[in-house]
């Protein structure tokens, strides 16, 4: 990691992977890792809901654990794998969890959705079969308007017990 | 009927686009542009004495200031009441209203110049509750409404006295309901491109109702409508957020045309709070007349809602509350007077299910409470009330389906209701509620004599079919139950339609997404068009032709063709004569009751909702999985409001102190119930396929069944909304009190 400094901002080289292509860049150290994955990477998928930690629409994955990319430094992610809604689709193909929420109605208005579903793909990872206990608290800081939540828990039920 | 394709649980036809991250909403567009940046009031109410931009003007990277001295043309959503500024003049009303914008280069840049304009204020009297508005001594918002009045309604339907006279039992009561707000979870943003080359606008936004903004950017930039195009694009909910005009979006095109650019503005979420237009605080004083058996005899209304600082839907919410009285029940009379009053606080708007939600709150709270007092169960003051269409309420309200029977029936069954009412253990209850809404207004608000909606469906050579609309699509699913009924009429796959919506360089005009209509009249719409493009292909090969084989001679024939087909509400729904009646009137009511079971936990006041049972009619559903997601929404949205939301003010400023997800506090997924749904379709006459509205009526129900269930569990029946834990730990130990020192009296 290199260091330079101008006009007392300090910019860092830093070196990370999204989506499994790795890059390496100046990132000015107070740059957030939503506006970096949003407006450096075009990885638009990735949503601002709020003024910061409120509400878990730019959930996204940095070395397998869940992050608010909206309260995380770009700098901080040196060396590390970030994944996004962007990196779920298998071979084109929609991941369980993304077809669950789409056929379950998961998703209505979507604003919550890429953040939800990359929430769920954190637990199915840690726990591939959790108890509705376990996903209400996965998902617990991850607001969602429209639904009611009802057809997310069924979406992420139905994923687990995917094939 | 149950169609091929209507009828059948779908999932929505842009839904691959929102779990992949594809969707693009409109924060999600402008990366290239200025950034556009909004100077707002820091006081509840003040004379604007001086702005001085020129330090910010000549801020290098700053493309465009301006103040409210760049646009003199006052708007609002009722041609009748449009007394708003996109940015204050002379006067600013309430905390956070716009006073100034920037265009810059960036972000920073944008801020940097804020900080240089400098506005001078002289601070006046604010109000922020209606009491203070509505006294004498109060100081006007608006120089020509006396008591800051804006809006006094009063009717009379039927002989009331008389009403009261013949009934067994007359209770009256007092409710009250905290402001609640949208928090739909995109934040607002606009996108405004100006082609300054040829005079034209392109406005991108998160609107509800492209039309009214078009319309609206029309006025204040004093540009013709041809020189404009507004697109919609995903858009992150709305539940009426959206369904005026927003300011910003006015700044957005602005700044863009005084740059000769290209404008973004990305409220923040406390600015999304604060841009409000939701439910006003409400108080209700209501009275009710009630015999043996039940029946309703006679009603007296009043509500007093204060509703910000500016006019917006205020004279249809306060309407809205009296007129939604009825056409639930039998009302023999009824007496409404309303008060809509101004304060200093952001303006109010509609919210789901508009204006009925506190008066069906404390309706059902009364009937309850009435019905416990003579002995009835629920569900029996409920039966003996019902309507038998087709039935024409005091009002002119024409309901031509009514399922309520059947809803009832349904969630007494899944409920256990017979088995298990009044037999819970201490601290749990059962409760129950009706509610209903619109099928869209008869009345549009932009009354231009054109049919209510218009659909367009297009077909080339490739054998497609594109049905083009104006509806907006913000996660409610209509541009899949428009392409279900399409596919449904004509035969043909639902991969074989494709939608394009709400862009009105392509779409034909559509009045928006409010007020539940799209279901029914741009469904009724599209199943013209449908119909009357079946009727093209087999005059061209024949009824028994293969799509594709119909399709070839039919374009053969005419070439690439479109065809329309439009809907309008028949006059005999479109409601009464006296002032006022514009607003009620709908071809289709929808109809829901449901059950709520809580468990109460008695030494702290917390309140946890574990089951609720809904059944709501939607006359018929042609997206079933739709009509369930919607339901559970709504059913769930009236939990946010009875158990936790409300915004709240702080003097002297108009401060607003919960204007972040969470301190706002509407539910998180940990303490969201089942929600069981059950769907009783009652084929309304006119409704497409016999449809209604399934989005806004069983969010009514929710908070009268909470509080019924908490009397149930508890012995204590709440007033005033939301039953936040600390105010139902006061109620129990003010109980405990109460029980005490009559045990000492005693003793």
């Amino acid at each position: 990691m290199r260091r330079n400094k101008v006009g007392g901002q300090v910019t860092q080289h830093v070196s990370l992977t999204v989506n499994g292509r790795s890059r390496e860049e100046a990132i000015d150290d107070n740059l957030l890792l939503l506006d970096y994955l949003r407006e450096r990477r075009g990885l638009t998928g990735t949503k601002r809901g709020c003024d910061g930690g409120e509400c878990g629409a730019c959930t996204v994955l940095v070395d397998g654990a869940p992050r608010l990319a909206c309260i995380t430094l770009a700098a901080s992610c040196q060396g590390r794998a970030v994944e996004t809604i962007e990196f779920q689709n298998v071979e084109g193909n929609l991941s369980k969890l993304q077809r669950a929420f789409h056929e379950k109605l998961g998703a209505q208005c979507g604003y919550c959705t890429p953040g939800m579903v990359m929430a769920a793909e954190a637990l199915l990872r840690r726990r591939p079969r959790p108890s509705d206990a376990e996903i209400r608290e996965a998902l617990s800081g991850n607001l969602c308007r429209c639904t009611g939540y009802v057809k997310i828990l069924e979406a992420v039920r139905a994923a687990a017990a995917a094939p | 009927m149950s169609g091929t394709v209507a009828g059948h649980a779908t999932p929505l036809i842009d839904g691959v686009e929102k779990v992949t991250g594809r969707a693009r909403y409109t924060a999600d567009l402008g990366f290239s542009a200025l950034w556009g940046e909004i100077l707002r009031s820091p006081h509840a109410h003040a004379e604007i004495v001086r702005v001085d931009t020129s330090r910010a003007r000549s801020l290098a990277g700053v493309r465009a200031v301006l103040t409210g001295d760049d646009c003199d043309v006052p708007y609002g959503i009722l041609p009748i009441a449009h007394n708003e500024y996109p940015l204050a003049r002379k006067r600013v009303r309430y905390w956070g209203e716009p006073v100034a914008a920037v265009a810059a280069d960036d972000e920073k840049t944008a801020r940097a110049a804020l900080e240089l304009i400098e506005v001078e204020y002289r601070p006046l009297p604010a109000c922020f509750s209606a009491d203070q508005a509505l006294a004498e001594s109060a100081t006007r918002l608006h120089d020509d409404k006396p008591r800051n009045i804006e809006r006094e309604v009063e009717n009379a339907f039927g002989d009331v006295p008389a009403g009261f006279a013949a009934a067994d039992l007359v209770r009256e009561e007092r409710f009250r309901y905290a402001e609640v707000t949208h928090a739909q979870m995109e934040p607002d943003a606009a996108l405004a491109e100006y082609d300054a080359a040829r005079g034209q606008l392109t406005l991108q936004s998160v609107t509800q109702v492209p039309y009214y903004v078009h319309l609206t950017l029309a006025q204040c930039l004093g540009m013709s409508p041809s020189h404009i195009r507004v697109i919609k694009p995903f858009v992150g909910g709305g539940f009426g957020h959206r369904t005026e005009c927003l300011n910003f979006e006015i700044i957005a095109a602005l700044l863009a045309r005084a740059a000769c650019g290209t404008v973004s503005i990305e409220l923040s979420r406390e600015q999304t709070f604060v841009m409000h237009h939701g439910r006003p605080e409400t108080d209700i004083r209501l009275r009710i007349g009630m015999k043996k058996s039940g029946e309703i005899t006679a009603v007296d209304a009043e509500c007093v809602q204060r509703g910000g600082a500016y006019a917006g839907y205020g004279i249809v919410t306060i309407l809205y509350a009296g007129a939604l009285l009825h056409a639930l029940y039998r009302l023999p009379a009824a007496n409404y007077r309303g008060w809509r009053v101004y304060s200093n606080t952001p303006p109010c708007g509609p919210m789901r299910g508009h204006g009925s939600v506190d008066m069906r709150h404390a309706f059902e709270s009364l009937l309850d409470a009435m019905g416990e007092e003579l002995g009835l169960d629920a569900f029996a003051v409920r039966r003996a009330n019902l309507i038998a269409p087709p039935y024409r309420a005091l009002n002119d309200l024409q309901v031509n389906s009514c399922g309520l029977a059947q809803c009832l029936d349904w969630v007494e069954q899944a409920s256990g209701w017979k088995a298990r009412k009044g037999k819970l253990p201490r601290g749990r209850g059962l409760g129950m509620a009706c509610s209903h809404y619109v099928s869209g207004a008869a009345k549009p608000v932009h009354w231009t004599g054109e049919p209510h909606a218009t659909v367009n469906l297009r077909l080339d050579f490739d054998g497609s079919v594109t049905l083009l609309t104006g509806a907006a699509d913000i996660g409610q699913g209509s541009s899949t139950l428009l392409a279900m009924v399409a596919a449904e009429v004509l035969g043909i796959a639902l991969g074989r339609i494709r939608v394009v919506a709400t862009d009105s360089a392509l779409t034909p005009k559509d009045n928006g997404s409010y007020s539940s209509r799209v279901s029914f009249m741009v469904g009724n719409a599209a199943l013209a068009a449908a119909q009357e493009l079946k009727t093209q292909l087999e005059a061209a090969a024949g009824s028994g032709a293969c799509f594709d084989d119909a399709v070839h001679a039919l374009l053969a024939k005419s070439g690439p063709i479109t065809v329309r087909g439009t809907y309008t509400v028949p006059p005999a729904l479109q409601g009464g004569k006296f002032r006022g009646a514009g607003v009620g009137p709908s071809p289709g009511f929808s109809y829901a009751a449901q059950v709520v079971e809580v468990a109460l936990d008695e030494e702290t006041g917390e309140v946890k909702v574990e089951q609720v049972w809904v059944a709501q009619d939607c006359g018929f559903a042609i997206n079933p999985l739709a009509v369930e997601g919607q339901v559970q929404g709504a059913v769930w949205m009236g939990m946010g409001q009875a158990l936790g939301e409300a915004t709240h003010y702080l003097a002297p400023h108009g401060l607003p102190q919960r204007a972040n997800l969470l301190d706002y506090g509407f539910p998180t997924i940990v303490e969201s119930p089942p929600i069981e749904v059950g769907i009783v379709e009652s084929r309304d006459p006119t409704g497409p396929f016999g449809a209604k509205e399934a989005s806004e009526g069983a969010l009514a129900g929710f908070p009268p069944a909470l509080t019924s269930a908490i009397a149930d569990a508890v012995g204590i029946r709440v007033h005033e909304l939301p039953v936040s834990a600390d105010r139902l730990f006061e109620a129990l130990r003010a109980r405990r009190r109460a029980a005490r020192l009559k045990t000492a009296a005693r003793g």
